[in-house]
């Protein structure tokens, strides 16, 4: 290995690389939903426009699906992040029967292919009679993300000193006082962190959703469908409003964090 | 400094040893566990009262089940068998929160999302104490611990010292019949640990609460305590007040857990009235004030302590006991030199010699020494 290459320039521009690698499709995504493309493919720069932030909304099918996607992945966020919660809360406090096996299943549910559990559950929803739509996606969504909420929970949980809890109940606290006082706001960074990540893997599911949408279109299902016919400029800028969103919360989060240490 | 008003009945003129309720009992308490499918007997039957207003340690090596009997206090273990009383009411299945004691934990466990302020106002919000009330026993608390200024400081910008200290506002502003301490200047480093030893003497003074105090330091409990149970495996040893556990330890154990000590055994050569004397070496003898009738021939263990012991090179006179030896080691330690002697049957003796005139050491490394101490000096083991 040549150290002297990877010492000096070489590093930086290996680094450089790797950002670029990372930065430049999301580059590009933005980029398109400034063009001003004439053609149903919006694949070549035709100028520069505002035009499609002017008409967002004007597909009323990609609203639609945009806003089955966000109530979905809300609703997801909320159910599995309580779920989630009291799962990872049970798994790092307690000692109980069957705590090894729920460990296992859990985490069979974070490592099995998206594939092989969105074909299972649309032959389990079959199966059962349940008509597949918005409910099914939902109940679909809190399955997979429910595990990863609870991993995040638990592992903030361990780090949690239990004389805590004592110590609160030692001054008179309740059950339900010590843990909406104590435990909950010690443990809300992870309940907080597992419920943003159930957000984030719901919005943006598709093959699991595929499985289970029944006649719903969700939004990455929406864009599946027209990739054939062209995707039109609109959903470059949902997705960059998207990206935009998530970006605001990631930095506010910095933000937050360095005011905190201060 | 402010004095606080104790709970009702927290009288500080109580004496400890006044004929009244106990603050705390327990009654053969026996706390069990079950580990790995193994039953495990961390208390194995103990008794014991504390009395209002005393400062009571709870002295042992880890493991002795000192902690559990105070969790057990807490109501933080269910006894297995036994009763927990706290001013004549059973409370053995009480739970924590219903308890009028409060208790410091080993790690202070503050909270650490809450300012010192709100630590300590924690306990009289729960008992929905009015807000202009808890103001003032808050601020008056944070006086006594001499933490004033500090209410909006979050606990982990504070020294342990100050730490230990908001621990010990959050309990005591509450007012309990009982203050639990479990290890509470175990964090701290030696010369802070010795500061805080006299202050926390002082504040139980002050507000005249039931201390009860578990700690495996024998300076700390010596030091403080009205009085200490020493505990060793599940039981308790000896109870009594610090002098006598030091000078009259009821056991080897204690004997050799609390300072250091001199373990001899011998047999009893004759008994002159309350005088046994024990034969050792063919010069050594060994005076010993015994209660019990002991009999000729019978093997009896006493302990002497080191500082009770004189070291010279010629024999002494007197009626002393006297044993003679080769000092294997010489110590020297500022106010003290300390020497190991060996004695004929192979026992080790330390003794411990002033350096209250000058710092001349009386023997060296391999010369022969008599040891010589008062005959009530020798404290015969059951």
């Amino acid at each position: 290995m040549n150290r002297g290459l990877f010492r000096g320039r070489g590093l930086q521009i290996y680094t450089w690389l790797v950002i670029a690698w990372l930065v430049v499709p999301i580059a590009v995504m933005i980029l398109f939903g400034f063009n001003d493309t004439r053609g149903r493919f919006n694949t070549t720069w035709q100028g520069f426009t505002f035009k499609w932030y002017g008409q967002l909304f004007e597909i009323g099918d990609l609203t639609q699906a945009l806003v089955n996607s966000l109530l979905i992945a809300v609703l997801t966020m909320v159910i599995a992040g309580v779920l989630g919660s009291l799962i990872g809360l049970a798994l790092g406090r307690y000692r109980f029967r069957g705590a090894a096996l729920l460990t296992l299943v859990m985490f069979a549910a974070i490592s099995c292919a998206e594939i092989v559990m969105g074909a299972s559950l649309h032959s389990l929803f079959i199966t059962l009679g349940v008509p597949e739509g918005f409910p099914t996606i939902v109940v679909a969504h809190v399955m997979f993300s429910i595990s990863f909420v609870a991993v995040t929970v638990r592992a903030r949980v361990m780090t949690l000193d239990t004389s805590l809890e004592e110590a609160a109940r030692d001054l008179g606290a309740n059950t339900w006082e010590t843990f909406r006082l104590v435990t909950l706001p010690m443990i809300f960074p992870g309940v907080l962190a597992g419920s943003m990540l159930a957000f984030a893997l719901s919005i943006d599911d598709f093959v699991i959703t595929n499985f289970t949408a029944g006649s719903t279109v969700t939004f990455p299902l929406w864009i599946w469908g027209v990739t054939r016919v062209g995707i039109p400029p609109q959903v470059n800028v949902m997705g960059t409003l998207i990206f935009a969103g998530g970006l605001l919360i990631a930095v506010g989060n910095i933000i937050a964090a360095r005011r905190r240490r201060a | 400094m402010t004095e606080i008003q104790a709970g009702p009945g927290a009288a500080a003129s109580a004496a400890p040893g006044s004929q009244q309720t106990p603050a705390i009992e327990l009654d053969n308490v026996v706390k069990e566990y079950t580990s790995h499918g193994e039953v495990v007997r961390a208390v194995k039957g103990v008794s014991l009262a504390i009395t209002e207003g005393e400062f009571f340690s709870l002295l042992g090596p880890s493991g002795c089940g000192k902690t559990t009997s105070m969790r057990m206090i807490a109501g933080f273990e269910d006894p297995t068998q036994g009763v927990v009383r706290l001013h004549g009411q059973d409370v053995t299945s009480v739970a924590p929160n219903k308890r009028d004691v409060n208790m410091v934990f080993q790690s202070y466990a503050l909270f650490p999302h809450m300012s010192v302020w709100e630590n300590v106002a924690f306990g009289l919000k729960r008992k929905k104490v009015e807000s202009a009330e808890i103001q003032r026993r808050v601020g008056e608390i944070l006086e006594v611990v001499d933490l004033t200024g500090r209410e909006k400081r979050r606990p982990r910008e504070m020294s342990g010292g100050q730490q230990q200290r908001v621990a010990l506002a959050r309990a005591l502003v509450n007012r309990p019949r009982a203050l639990l301490l479990d290890e509470p200047l175990g964090a701290l480093d030696l010369k802070l640990r010795q500061a805080m030893q006299i202050e926390l003497k002082r504040i139980q003074r002050d507000v005249g609460i039931t201390f009860v105090y578990v700690t495996h330091d024998q300076g700390e409990a010596l030091t403080m305590s009205d009085r200490i149970a020493v505990m060793n495996d599940g039981l308790v040893d000896q109870l009594a007040a610090p002098r006598e556990i030091y000078e009259r330890p009821a056991t080897k154990f204690v004997a050799g857990f609390i300072g250091t000590s001199n373990l001899l055994s011998g047999s009893v050569d004759k008994v002159n009235g309350s005088t046994a004397v024990l034969a050792l070496g063919p010069s050594d003898r060994i005076l010993a004030p015994v209660e019990e009738s002991v009999s000729v021939g019978e093997t009896l263990e006493l302990t002497v302590r080191p500082e009770k012991i004189t070291i010279s090179t010629g024999q002494p006179e007197g009626d002393l006991s006297v044993v003679q030896g080769t000092v294997s080691e010489v110590v020297y330690l500022g106010t003290s030199n300390s020497y190991a002697v060996v004695l004929a049957d192979g026992a080790e003796i330390t003794v411990f010699q002033q350096n209250a005139h000058d710092s001349t050491i009386t023997a060296e490394r391999g010369d022969t020494v008599w040891l010589s101490w008062q005959p009530q000096h020798s404290y015969v083991l059951r």
